[in-house]
């Protein structure tokens, strides 16, 4: 049975024929921003037919901004202000920072997540990030004629937490609604394997500006399965451009440089690793401040001698992920390779040799990620074309844990965990008459806490006096769709109970990224007043329409004073909607909300029900 | 809907055939995966991600040889009692030290090879643990003695995590 929807008068009808919802590759050398148009996946370009954005921000004194082309030309002139690779800060504190020495920036070590002083102010990598997508965003509101109904994000599957977080706080900041964080070689997962209609066992290798991911996904009946993913979020061709750099140095004898000519020769560095994929050789000539003129030539003989170690780095990551999935290389049948820098044939090479198959070519690989984050931005929101019924099932890369006696690691969600994922642990007191206890929440593979990443620390307070080893205190972990977790603590012996849920530390607090958005010039003009009705109305649209088709539906499961009520509320969310005071909107949206629960739980399990007995419901959408 | 197994259709049994079970999975979180209410209400999402966390965590538990063992006793109200009880065989905890000073020996000569051999030979004995853990379950009903043979495939697997453990860090 299958219901036509028709829109309420005078409302606006979806858009017909484009869809609203972006997908977002923030890469480390490049970001592009692409769109469903008439069934399939486009990037956008810019003004002059561009499709990809340089990831570079310049600041300026007289506090603009230049993001992309524009900062590009100029890095090697005001390399303290424009800045490169963010992505590689993004949620890190500077030790951990490769190369932080060669880096011609002014950092400043905050607690959890670097920061640059530049012309125009300290800035974090969330506020660079999000000057970056800002523009991303005002490039797809140009293109598709007004306000955009959200983004989905990617991120390199093996970012942890803090990193994501860090990407979510980004995109919020630029005035994105995120609708999910997706995992790069998943998303182009989705565009090879929607394309080729691919079945099977694939591999997704995939080498970025700074960031290696290795994905095994079983590709089946339209359901995209993450079996596997590891990587190295700090591998990338970032690292074969400081060889060469380093080379140089070494070869032209050159002395300590200052900033703008180790901007000057990165850049060379860069061009010439590109021009070493097709050639044989590459020139390098470049003159210095102090007028001195640096020419040297690179053979591609010598490049892969200095760099096989960066390779060779690639190899362990990919057969523990294979290994994780219980899989041989000879279960694989095809590998996808993914990002700029898998153009290098050495890198190519590699990955032939280790799943002894010619890799696969045929997406551009500097946009097949953005292509597959648009289809799942079409997807969630509900703009699916016919045939397009497919589902995306996906991991998280590292293993969530909570710190022990002796400082050891008691893994509670353990890597490629297919998310969401909810996991529970008991732990108990230590101490007689012990009142609280302190959590730390680690990721990472290591048994030592101190060999992992420290994602947050919280207490839970109010535990009634015992003996030691009486209270049971149990500590959830849930790790959401977006591969975020949180974590709460609850002790239940004596029925008394006490939740706590926290943030990485390395995440923004709300509090902080509300204060940016005000702080900011792009939205200190805007009026938060506006902004905030503009939301609430669009989330009392939707919920509203979801309840209507969720009562044409299965209205029948409820009884007559269940319904009664279900339907004064809406009909209460109705007529708030059309006015203008948004806090009476979000007042209704939430008591329509839970006036609902019961019946979204109702329908839930009749859906499974129905799943079970093998009866398609491929429109149940509220 | 009590059992992981009722979930996805299937009948309680050790012995389970292993794309029945993932297509029921993959049947399921189609239907009820957070993607597909990312338009809906507050309360159909939250719905949605309890539904799809306990479905993911069926399937986890049902794939895994160990889990699914575990979960058939404890449905059967069989305490594996891991916390008391670590009484083994001495002929088979003989064997397991020797299976673990070959693993010692291999990580110290860092040799990969070995440490793949041995993989595969654990593989096939965690086979023939799995067969007769199905024959003791599904036909003799002897929890008992299945209680003993999921201690002993618990062994195998923990062992079977340290060559992983031991190969992952050879090529790091």
């Amino acid at each position: 049975m299958a219901l036509f929807q028709i829109a309420e008068p005078g409302q606006p009808p979806a858009p017909r024929g484009g869809c609203r919802a972006v997908g977002i590759d923030l890469g480390t050398t490049h970001s592009l921003v692409a769109v469903m148009r008439g069934g399939a996946a486009t990037v956008l370009t810019d003004g002059e037919g561009r499709a990809l954005l340089p990831s570079i921000v310049r600041y300026l004194p007289d506090g603009r901004t230049e993001v992309g082309y524009a900062a590009q030309a100029r890095q090697a002139e005001d390399p303290r202000n424009t800045v490169v690779s963010i992505k590689r800060y993004m949620g890190r504190g500077l030790k951990d920072v490769a190369h932080a020495e060669n880096a011609p920036y002014d950092f400043v070590d905050a607690p959890g997540m670097v920061q640059l002083r530049t012309s125009a102010g300290v800035k974090s990598p969330v506020e660079i990030s999000a000057d970056i997508l800002g523009l991303l965003r005002r490039r797809a509101e140009l293109a598709l004629g007004g306000e955009l109904a959200g983004a989905v994000v990617t991120v390199p599957a093996y970012f942890d937490d803090a990193q994501r977080q860090a990407t979510k706080d980004a995109a919020r900041l630029a005035g994105l609604e995120v609708l999910r964080l997706l995992n790069e070689p998943t998303a182009a997962a989705i565009a090879y394997g929607l394309e080729n209609a691919a079945e099977g066992v694939y591999a997704v290798f995939d080498l970025g500006g700074g960031t290696f991911d290795i994905s095994i996904l079983r590709l089946a009946k339209g359901v995209f399965e993450v079996v596997a993913t590891n990587g190295d979020s700090a591998l990338g061709g970032d690292d074969w451009d400081q060889r060469v750099f380093c080379w140089l140095a070494e070869a032209a004898k050159l002395p300590p440089l200052d900033a703008r000519d180790m901007r000057l020769l990165l850049v060379k560095s860069r061009e010439a690793r590109e021009h070493l994929t097709y050639h044989g050789e590459a020139r390098i000539t470049a003159k210095l401040s102090n007028g001195d003129v640096v020419d040297e030539t690179l053979d591609s003989e010598t490049f892969c001698r200095i760099t096989q170690h960066l390779v060779q780095k690639t190899i362990g990551p990919t057969r523990r992920a294979l290994r994780d999935a219980g899989l041989a290389v000879e279960d694989v049948k095809g590998v996808v390779m993914v990002g700029g820098a898998t153009r290098m044939p050495q890198v190519q090479r590699a990955a032939g040799e280790l799943f002894r198959r010619d890799p696969l070519n045929n997406l551009d690989p500097d946009k097949v990620v953005a292509l597959g984050a648009a289809m799942q931005a079409g997807a969630l929101a509900g703009d699916r074309g016919e045939g397009e019924d497919w589902l995306l099932l996906d991991v998280i890369p590292l293993s969530l844990g909570i710190e022990t006696m002796g400082g050891l690691v008691e893994r509670i969600v353990p890597r490629n965990s297919t998310i969401p994922a909810a996991r529970a642990q008991e732990f108990t007191t230590f101490k007689d008459g012990q009142t609280g206890m302190s959590f730390h929440v680690v990721q990472g593979e290591r048994e030592l806490v101190s060999d992992c990443r420290s994602l947050a620390r919280f207490e839970l307070k109010g535990i009634p006096p015992m003996v030691a080893g009486a209270a049971r205190v149990r500590v959830t972990f849930q790790v959401d769709a977006d591969g975020l977790l949180s974590v709460s603590a609850r002790e239940a012996t004596t029925g008394a109970e006490s939740s706590v849920a926290v943030k990485p530390s390395y995440g923004l607090s709300d509090g902080a990224i509300e204060r940016m958005l005000r702080d900011s010039v792009a939205h200190a003009k805007d009026d938060m007043r506006a902004r905030a009705l503009r939301e609430h109305r669009v989330e009392g649209e939707r919920l509203a329409a979801a309840v209507r088709s969720a009562l044409a539906a299965d209205g029948a499961m409820l009884g007559a004073e269940e319904r009664a009520r279900i339907e004064e509320r809406l009909a209460a969310l109705e007529r708030v909607l059309a006015g203008t005071d948004h806090r009476a909107i979000k007042t209704a949206v939430d008591a329509l909300n839970r006036a609902t629960e019961e019946f979204a739980a109702q329908r839930m399990d009749a859906s499974v029900r129905r799943a079970l007995a093998g009866r398609s419901i491929a429109n149940l959408d509220a | 809907m009590k059992t992981h197994f009722e979930l996805f259709g299937l009948q309680p049994a050790y012995a389970l055939e292993a794309e029945r079970l993932e297509r029921a999975y993959r049947g399921i979180q189609s239907t009820i995966h957070p993607d597909r209410f990312a338009q809906a209400g507050d309360a159909a999402r939250r719905a949605s991600i309890e539904w799809s966390t306990r479905v993911n965590e069926a399937y986890r538990t049902l794939k895994d040889p160990v889990r699914r063992a575990r979960y058939l006793l404890e449905l059967q109200g069989v305490d594996l009692g891991m916390e008391t009880n670590t009484a083994m065989p001495a002929e088979f905890l003989a064997r397991q030290m020797e299976l673990r000073e070959a693993l010692e020996l291999a990580a110290a000569e860092k040799d990969a090879g070995a440490l793949e051999r041995q993989h595969a030979a654990l593989r096939a004995e965690r086979r023939e643990l799995q067969d007769a853990l199905a024959e003791l379950i599904d036909a003799k009903r002897d929890y008992a003695g299945a209680a003993t043979l999921t201690r002993k495939l618990m062994f195998l697997d923990r062992l079977d995590q340290e060559i992983d453990a031991t190969l992952a860090e050879i090529e790091a």
